[in-house]
């Protein structure tokens, strides 16, 4: 399943929907599983009456980790050996996301084949919410 | 903060999948996992943020007999934590960086240790002064071989960001 460097060339892209009309129960969900209890995320009446924003809103490891999803769906399982975003813009409640990785070297280290990545998630109005990179191995 | 124990469960793991939407057998199905090339269980990439739960003093988690900030019927007015310096409700995630030194897996038990790293101030058009603060967490098994290396920045802004 992995990728291979022989079939690989810099410019290749693989982008995927990654959510849908996100779901605020689907941000409750990840507070849960990742323990991160902010109420910004999960409680309207403090997201906006006490911080200031409109209404909740998802953690941005909720979109790195929905992200990681496109990229471990490209290289492979267990084959990332690095991973690094910025968060560019909040995600709210209801966007639908699209990640997409583009091949940006592929190159060769101690004998071992890896493709460098630069990954990017855009929102239904094509505004960036997350900007990265991601190094993977690949098969030869 | 240190995180002595940090077990990688497959409940958990399955819990963590779910929630990113993700519905790859290698995070929930041994028999299938098996058969793949990394033979176990894993942890999706992120997952080890989630050594949260295993903070003792994780402040973003409501504690038994403690008061919590987030609101009842209406706000409490309380504040997230005294021994925190800054607005929670200001604070953002603002970058976040892994290095997998190996991937880790169901049975792994991690531990955690956390330094300060740069901090950094910068003027937002949206949302006021900024100031950027960065933590780095080490991630190592249960032979102390370094397995993750986390590296995060928050930002505090001045004010809530400005929608456009």
């Amino acid at each position: 399943m992995a990728l291979k460097a022989s079939q690989l060339k810099v410019g290749d892209t693989h982008k995927e929907r990654i959510v849908e009309d996100l779901k605020r129960t689907q941000i409750v969900q990840y507070a849960g599983a990742s323990g991160d209890y902010n109420p910004v995320h999960t409680d309207e009446i403090f997201a906006t009456k006490v911080a200031g924003y409109p209404s909740t809103f998802a953690h941005g490891m909720l979109t790195m980790g929905m992200t990681g999803k496109m990229l471990t769906n490209y290289v492979g399982d267990a084959r990332l050996t690095k991973y690094g975003v910025r968060f560019t813009s909040q995600v709210w409640p209801g966007e639908t996301l699209d990640a997409m990785a583009t091949v940006k070297e592929i190159r060769q280290e101690g004998g071992q084949h890896y493709v460098d990545l630069e990954v990017s998630t855009v929102n239904e109005k094509g505004a960036e919410v997350l900007h990265g990179y991601a190094t993977a191995k690949i098969d030869p | 903060m240190a995180i002595e124990k940090f077990p990688i469960e497959a409940g958990h793991v399955m819990m963590f999948a779910r929630a990113i939407g993700d519905g790859n057998k290698i995070y929930y199905d041994e028999a299938h996992a098996k058969k793949t090339e990394a033979g176990t269980i894993v942890a999706p990439p992120t997952f080890v943020q989630a050594s949260a739960q295993f903070d003792p003093d994780y402040f973003l988690r409501p504690k038994i007999g403690q008061p919590w900030f987030g609101s009842g019927k209406e706000p409490t007015g309380l504040k997230p934590d005294a021994s925190q310096d800054f607005d929670i409700s200001r604070g953002l995630h603002a970058e976040q960086r892994y290095e997998y030194h190996r991937y880790p897996k169901v049975g792994d038990v991690l531990t955690a240790t956390v330094k300060p790293g740069k901090t950094w101030e910068k003027e937002g058009r949206r949302s006021g002064k900024l100031k950027f603060s960065e933590t780095i967490t080490e991630y190592r098994d249960q032979k102390g071989e370094l397995v993750v290396t986390a590296t995060s920045v928050g930002v505090v802004t001045e004010r809530a960001v400005e929608q456009k």
